[in-house]
């Protein structure tokens, strides 16, 4: 049993990037993230396991220390909120064209513009789809809970080495600001640069020694049937990502007649909504995709056939509920997907949810 | 006899440098990015710093300066060089990581970046090249162009009412006290490359002794944007860049110079 703690989610986000090895955190301060850094100063891990800690300048500077540390073969990460994310877009697209590992964390706030810093879930779009310019994706983990944010940092940074992608983890201004038990993760030693190339190869610019060429990080390539064949390369990976590394959780599926899908903070209220159902002898399930990219087409696919109805519920317009709807609609069978949600930073309640559920699907 | 007879070792009184790859420039004749890619080559090896060594290369006609030095290389955003200096220097504190960039680069898009770093003391070279327009782009105008000079954003002269004033960012880099040495340099004539190569060498000494962001501007010349033959570009570039970027060392220091007023009393 690790150690036990009664944290906020975004303070376990700064003490597990410092138990699993992190070596550098660049970042800017933004509502509602900002106990990320300030834990992380707190805390001033360069004493104990020689971790960098630096407030940059902007969003846009600390993105790209990510890309200058992740091309030494570095494990780095950020954290920001929804303003901070679309200016750090530019340089996760430079990141994923590069093909380096990093971690970023997007505490959502509403939108858009300045909008609103209560907690919302309107990124989605812009996390799963891409974000910045070019054909890109990243892997996007979802924490339903403050120990999941703890569980998915070191996660996250094994994904993004594995496929040298970016990786980020999508919670909102609930699961950041909210206390929960957590079991913290016991302490990884940070690697060497030696471990590093040994475990994922000798990509990262580290000084050129005599017996190898150079190791260049860069996303540009002139000639345009090679910058195809690197966009297949990329291409290929993100396939390898959606056979591999989908994961998901189902609750009350088995006898389910209707299944909410619901990612986060709204999956959690979406429990709470299925046990009221199921007192009221409404036969529902819960299906939270835990990967947002990778998304869980397959599972929900199964359930199409079976289930009378999806009902999403998520803290935006309905941007998951098209992912829903291509995933029903591969199996073409015909069951009704439904959207239910709330904005501008209000958190629906579960008779909301249920509400919801018995206007848009079941009827009554 | 033939010159083929002349051809051997000891008639050998000056090489390209070893660091220099073999790959052709993309650079226009004239240009003065060759000169000063040879003189980082000479320079890093001379200090034996090849194995530690990670350039930053900029968006602009400098982005391909990772096929011409044979040392690592990260390619950064437009602008963004410093800040990739910053991640890869603060994570490596053991490397010795220079920047490469433009004044589009550093003084338009990325000054936010350029000022923040030097401000911070980073510990890594830049290497600013100012010639007042933007090369790769085909000769559009840059923050560093002077008052009435034609390019192809300014076709009637660059005028101080609409566009502003030429940006003189190293005199304010040099104002920054995490700044170690600064100083404006050039490579038009022999004498001003032995001169521009000493400042070179200094500043990545500087940024081996973690002094401080070292910082050399060299002011250049682009004949092809300018459209002015090699030896015109270099008289030109005399007559109406010199008075306004005086070459010259402007900061010889150290970060550590700390002046007691900046910091509060309890």
């Amino acid at each position: 049993m690790g150690e036990l703690r009664l944290m906020k989610g975004n303070e376990v986000i700064a003490e597990a990037a410092i138990r699993c090895g992190c070596d550098g955190y660049f970042g800017y301060p933004i509502t509602p993230q900002s106990e990320v850094m300030e834990t992380l100063m707190e805390r001033e891990p360069w004493n104990e396991t020689g971790m960098v800690v630096l407030q940059a300048e902007s969003e846009v500077a600390s993105i790209n220390m990510l890309y200058g540390a992740a091309g030494s073969g570095k494990k780095v990460m950020t954290s920001s909120s929804s303003p901070g994310i679309s200016l750090m877009s530019e340089g996760i697209s430079y990141i994923a064209g590069a093909e380096l590992p990093c971690v970023i964390v997007n505490v959502q706030r509403g939108g858009p513009g300045l909008g609103t810093i209560q907690p919302s879930q309107a990124d989605y779009f812009q996390s799963t789809k891409g974000g910045g310019h070019g054909d890109y994706r990243l892997i996007v983990l979802a924490p339903s809970s403050v120990q999941e944010m703890n569980d998915f940092v070191d996660l996250s940074f094994e994904l993004a080495f594995k496929y040298r992608n970016p990786a980020m983890i999508l919670t909102d201004g609930v699961i950041g600001q909210m206390m929960e038990k957590v079991e913290l993760s016991d302490f990884k030693p940070r690697m060497s640069p030696n471990e590093i190339e040994k475990k994922y190869g000798s990509w990262a610019t580290l000084g050129k020694p005599k017996n190898r060429g150079r190791n260049i990080i860069t996303s540009l390539e002139m000639d345009s049937h090679r910058m195809e064949v690197n966009n297949r390369r990329f291409q290929e990976k993100y396939k390898q990502m959606e056979e591999l590394e989908v994961r998901y959780e189902e609750i009350q599926c088995d006898d389910a007649d209707y299944v909410l899908v619901a990612f986060g903070s709204s999956a959690r209220i979406c429990q709470k909504a299925v046990d009221i159902a199921r007192n009221n002898g409404l036969k529902v399930g819960l299906l939270r995709p835990i990967t947002l990219f990778p998304f869980p087409k397959k599972p929900i696919g199964e359930l199409a056939k079976r289930v009378k109805g999806f009902l999403t519920v998520e803290m935006n317009a309905g941007q998951m509920v098209e992912d829903v709807q291509l995933a029903v609609a591969k199996t073409k069978c015909s069951v009704p997907v439904e959207y239910f949600g709330r904005m501008g930073g209000i958190v629906p309640t579960p008779l909301e949810v249920v509400e919801a559920l018995k206007q848009k699907l079941i009827g009554g | 006899m033939q010159i083929t007879d002349i051809i051997n070792p000891e008639n050998l009184v000056y090489e390209k440098p070893k660091l220099l790859t073999s790959n052709t420039m993309h650079y226009c004749p004239g240009c003065s990015h060759g000169v000063v890619h040879k003189l980082l080559a000479e320079v890093i090896e001379e200090l034996g710093i090849q194995e530690k060594t990670i350039g930053v290369s900029p968006v602009g006609c400098g982005v391909f300066a990772y096929n011409y030095i044979d040392i690592d290389w990260q390619e950064a955003a437009h602008g963004r060089a410093p800040a990739v200096a910053c991640g890869i220097s603060r994570t490596n504190p053991d490397k010795v990581v220079f920047t490469y960039q433009g004044d589009g680069d550093l003084a338009s898009i990325g000054t936010g970046e350029i000022m923040h770093a030097c401000n911070r003391g980073d510990d890594f070279v830049v290497i600013f090249i100012n010639n007042g327009i933007y090369g790769m782009t085909g000769g559009q105008m840059a923050p560093t162009t002077l008052l009435g000079q034609v390019t192809a954003t300014t076709p009637c002269g660059r005028d101080a009412a609409m566009n502003g004033y030429p940006l003189k960012i190293t005199e304010l880099i040099a104002q920054l006290p995490g700044t170690s040495y600064v100083t404006r340099q050039s490579v038009h004539t022999p004498a001003a490359i032995r001169k521009c190569k000493k400042a070179i060498a200094k500043a990545f000494t500087s940024a081996q002794e973690k002094k401080g962001t070292a910082f050399v501007e060299v002011v250049s010349t682009c004949n092809m944007n300018w459209k002015l033959p090699p030896v015109e570009a270099n008289q030109w570039m005399e007559e109406n860049m010199f008075p306004f970027y005086p070459p010259g060392d402007m900061k010889d220091g150290s970060k550590h110079d700390i002046h007691p007023n900046n910091t509060v009393k309890s």
